[in-house]
């Protein structure tokens, strides 16, 4: 007696519970693990898991074993020249001639490594791991334009395409019953009348009568033929009314020093922070866009590849890349719509009457409109006046103005998470 | 040479092909006697069986996060290619529950049946071990219950408490079973239904046991003078009075600070225990079973003319790779590969019966020449892999797979080949590779000696030791495993030919005393 189930279709994921306990467990080793890989990985690459090692130590079920020494016999196949009696020399790392304890103990055993991967959402689970976004608000309602449309039950009137078949049978259904209701009833009269005649005595009958009955069915047969299955009145259709939506698009403003002091490095550093940032909106909103404006004494909106890669030199006017945000917000990004974001990184040099202007410039128009302002500051030299001028700007916006100093690389995920902790609801 | 007219061509396979493999697989099965319990034969996907493989095969089973790293481990191998997914789990139920893989070759669908659906499956049903340990009816519904008891206590109690004393009872999960005793059957019924009561019961017995107040009936005994024990606490008799080997049995019942419920899961963790007892003394028996009939299937359904050759060059091609044994020195080698003795074994007795040699007549007068299947049958039923291998490994075998056994011993500084495939060295090969085959030694013996019931708690065990083998390091984490379940100290004497070899103890000694 067998039988075939097809289990195909049944839940996966059945150790779901199970590896997110096992995650849980090593969330100290894994959270290690991930940070290194956030610094050592290239930008392009955040995009994957990760291949996570935790020291095999760490994770072993201990159980009562055997440990080395002793005297013990084991039995090997594939002899090839051994003679009874021989003797041979211990081989070194006394890993070869313990071998033959592999079929007692589990596989897998004695590796230095547990050695696993985390799909993408695990990895920046990880990553994003006790980080919330500031100010993450959803656009108020009122000045929405946003709408999306959400069914609203069902109504008589509206287009072919969205027609409720089942509520339309129904109708028609329940129509053609009550129709027909009357029609039936005066069809079962009129036959009860005529058997009642033709029961009666030839002599009695009415021939009259019966006619008269007889073309009285058969107009009721008629009548009742020709309710119709369907009625134009039967149609029901789904009903769609427009909501406004709260806004989940994001754009992202990455702004660059690419003067002469900016080196390669910088901007490498200056990559991985824009980098994170990006993930982590694009976890927390549907769409996300990316503009990148490069300055030195003027500011360009560029693509990403001429943003990371093409040299310039020159001085260092930022105010003229905030000028170009706002004109680019102005024209293409309206407040009410967007969530902005912009993100600066520098080393911090500007032209000494410039930095007034982008605290001006800041203040007035920017900040304003914003959901969120981060400047890094890449050096490791003393600040400027840019620093200083940022500063005023941050006592005046302290929940959505935000400013660190990165010097080197393995800086910049622990800036990071300071810029985004997750912060306690006031 | 029969007319060839196969039920199916191709590497592809559908329900209906299965169907009618596995009504001729029946039906050949029963010409050899084959007894099996039905069959539910599950297609799951890869992602499934890793799953599946994760939990060793249990269609359900309480979470724990040792398996989600047996998935993750899985997994990992499985998509770098280190691993093909096994294509074959079954477990030992009834109805016994084979799983084949969506993503198999018809050949590899049919050879599983064989292989898992009557082969395996008549194993459990027929071997002694099995029968005795094991209820295959109630183990289904047995998980049921222990992963609801277990989600339930984790809603009470926290989901960190059920884990740490999870992880403590699967570091001793191997001395939770009783090797010698015949457990009493599961039932999930009849554990839920007693389970209030069993709660109560135990509480008050171990209650009994460490009533700290004496009862003043008149009869007690004055202490007796003694310097070390003025109060005379340790002298009413030794507890236990013989030692225990099952040290989760004596926990559940003895283990002073444990809830209800912690011992219930103790329970729940031992019966599992014992259920796959028998599965690890009978490896070589089992797979070298399910491989000698799935070798016998295939070609019987080759011979009639109801698989094509394509099929089965496909089959010796996989069957050849799985009875290989690389040598001793070969990159590769990772032990005596149980499918390759087991299937040599089982093979090699057919031929005895049937083509005796001398030797064989020597070796085996009473099978040389018998009803090969008869014997088949009854090397079966009545063996574990420690005992199959001492009555039935013959001198072929040991010269086909070139078997050699050597001595290391840790006091001398070379290794010594003590016996190799002549006739000097067939006997001592085959009690060497029985020895290695038997849990006993296998894994330490270690026995709960004493629990000092009146004095300071603790509970001391002993290792016995053979031939100096000491343990390894990780006595000490399950120590503390111990003590978490056991509340009070720990401590454990290896002890050789009477003689104390080594004190450990946990929580450890405040000051370093002992060297």
């Amino acid at each position: 007696m067998s039988y075939f189930i097809d289990r195909r279709l049944n839940a996966r994921h059945k150790s779901a519970v199970n590896r997110q306990r096992f995650l849980d467990r090593y969330r100290t080793h894994i959270k290690r693990s991930v940070e290194e890989a956030v610094n050592r990985r290239s930008i392009t690459d955040m995009e994957r898991g990760e291949k996570v090692s935790i020291p095999a130590r760490d994770i072993s079920e201990p159980v009562f074993q055997h440990g080395p020494g002793g005297k013990r016999t084991i039995v090997s196949p594939g002899n090839k020249e051994f003679v009874e009696g021989d003797r041979l020399r211990r081989p070194s790392g006394g890993d070869g001639g313990g071998a033959g304890e592999g079929s007692a103990s589990n596989q897998g055993e004695g590796m230095d490594e547990f050695a696993f991967s985390l799909t993408r959402e695990e990895f920046l689970d990880f990553v994003f791991d006790g980080l919330e976004l500031p100010h993450l608000e959803r656009k108020q309602l009122v000045d929405l334009e946003e709408v999306r449309p959400v069914r609203a039950g069902i109504s008589k009137d509206g287009v072919p395409s969205r027609i409720n078949i089942v509520r339309s049978m129904r109708e028609a259904q329940a129509r053609r019953i009550a129709m027909r209701a009357p029609i039936r009833r005066a069809l079962r009269e009129a036959a009860e009348a005529l058997e009642a005649e033709e029961r009666k005595d030839p002599v009695l009958r009415n021939p009259a009568r019966i006619n008269e009955l007889k073309a009285e069915i058969e107009r009721l047969e008629k009548r009742l033929e020709s309710v119709p299955f369907i009625d134009t009145y039967d149609l029901r259709y789904n009903h769609l009314v427009n909501q406004p939506q709260p806004s989940n698009k994001a754009v992202m403003f990455c702004i660059m020093d690419v003067s002469g002091s900016m080196t390669q490095s910088h901007k490498d550093i200056a990559k991985r922070f824009f980098l994170l940032l990006y993930l982590f909106l694009e976890r927390n909103y549907e769409k996300v866009e990316l503009v990148f404006v490069r300055h030195h004494t003027a500011a360009k909106e560029v693509d990403e590849e001429e943003f990371f890669y093409s040299r310039e030199t020159g001085g260092t006017i930022v105010s003229s890349a905030l000028t170009l945000v706002d004109e680019i917000i102005t024209k293409r990004y309206p407040a009410a719509q967007w969530n902005l974001y912009v993100a600066q990184a520098s080393d911090g040099d500007n032209w000494d009457d410039d930095s007034t202007t982008c605290r001006q410039l800041l203040v007035k128009s920017l900040m304003p409109r914003l959901q969120y302002y981060t400047y890094v500051e890449i050096t490791p030299h003393a600040h400027q006046a840019l620093w200083e001028e940022y500063e005023s700007v941050q006592d005046d916006f302290p929940e959505r103005f935000a400013m660190r100093q990165i010097v080197e690389a393995g800086d910049i995920y622990p800036v990071f998470r300071e810029l985004f902790r997750r912060r306690a609801v006031a | 040479m029969t007319q060839r007219s196969p039920i199916a061509t191709g590497s592809d396979w559908n329900f209906e092909m299965l169907t009618d493999y596995e009504r001729e697989i029946a039906r050949l099965a029963d010409e050899y006697r084959l007894d099996t319990y039905p069959n539910q034969i599950e297609i799951i996907t890869s992602e499934q069986m890793m799953d599946a493989y994760a939990s060793v095969g249990m269609p359900v089973g309480y979470h724990h996060w040792s398996f989600g790293k047996q998935f993750l481990a899985v997994e990992q191998a499985y998509r770098r290619g280190q691993m093909g997914l096994a294509y074959e789990l079954v477990i030992n139920s009834d109805p016994c529950i084979a799983y084949l893989m969506e993503e198999n070759t018809l050949m590899m669908q049919v050879l599983v049946m064989a292989h898992a659906c009557y082969g395996h499956n008549s194993f459990f049903k027929g071997n002694y071990l099995f029968r005795t340990w094991t209820d295959a009816s109630a183990i289904v519904d047995y998980l049921v219950f222990a992963r609801k008891y277990v989600s339930e206590c984790e809603e009470r109690f926290g989901v960190a408490a059920v884990e740490q004393l999870l992880d403590a009872c699967h570091a001793l999960q191997n001395y939770g079973v009783d090797r010698y005793k015949r457990p009493s059957p599961i039932s999930a019924e009849e554990e839920a239904r007693r389970q209030s009561e069993r709660e109560e019961y135990l509480q008050s017995q171990v209650n009994m046991l460490w009533r700290t107040i004496p009862s003043f009936q008149g009869q007690e005994p004055l202490p007796q003078d003694d310097d070390e024990d003025p109060l005379g606490l340790r002298q009413q008799g030794h507890y236990p009075a013989e030692p225990q080997e099952n040290l989760l049995y004596f926990i559940e019942k003895n283990a002073p600070l444990l809830a209800p419920w912690q011992r219930e899961i103790v329970r729940i963790v031992r019966k599992l225990a014992q259920y796959f007892y028998p599965q690890r003394q009978t490896q070589v028996m089992n797979e070298g079973w399910a491989t000698f009939w799935h070798y016998t299937l295939m070609n019987r359904l080759y011979d009639e003319g109801l698989v094509d050759e394509g099929l089965i060059l496909e089959f010796l091609q996989s069957h050849t790779a799985v009875v290989s044994q690389p040598g001793f020195d070969h990159p590769h080698y990772n032990g005596i590969n149980p499918y390759a003795l087991g299937f040599a074994m089982f093979s090699d007795i057919r031929r005895i019966c049937e083509a005796p040699t001398d030797e064989d007549r020597q070796w085996f007068p009473d099978i040389a020449g018998s009803d090969w299947l008869d014997t088949l049958h009854f090397a079966m039923r009545n063996f574990k892999d420690e005992s199959f291998v001492q009555q039935f490994l013959s001198p072929k075998v040991i010269r086909d797979l070139k078997l050699f056994s050597l001595v290391d011993d840790d006091s001398e500084e070379m290794l010594e080949i003590e016996a190799i495939h002549d006739d000097r060295g067939y006997q001592r090969i085959r009690e060497a590779l029985s020895v290695q085959y038997a849990l006993s030694v296998r894994e330490p013996n270690i026995q709960v000696w004493k629990a000092d019931i009146r004095g300071d708690r603790s509970l001391t065990l002993h290792h016995v030791q053979d031939r100096r083998r000491p343990l390894a390091k990780s006595v000490y984490p399950v120590m503390r495993h111990l003590h978490h379940l056991w509340g009070f100290p720990v401590k454990l004497v290896s002890m050789e030919d009477k003689e104390v070899v080594r004190r450990y103890q946990w929580p450890l000694p405040e000051k370093v005393g002992e060297k």
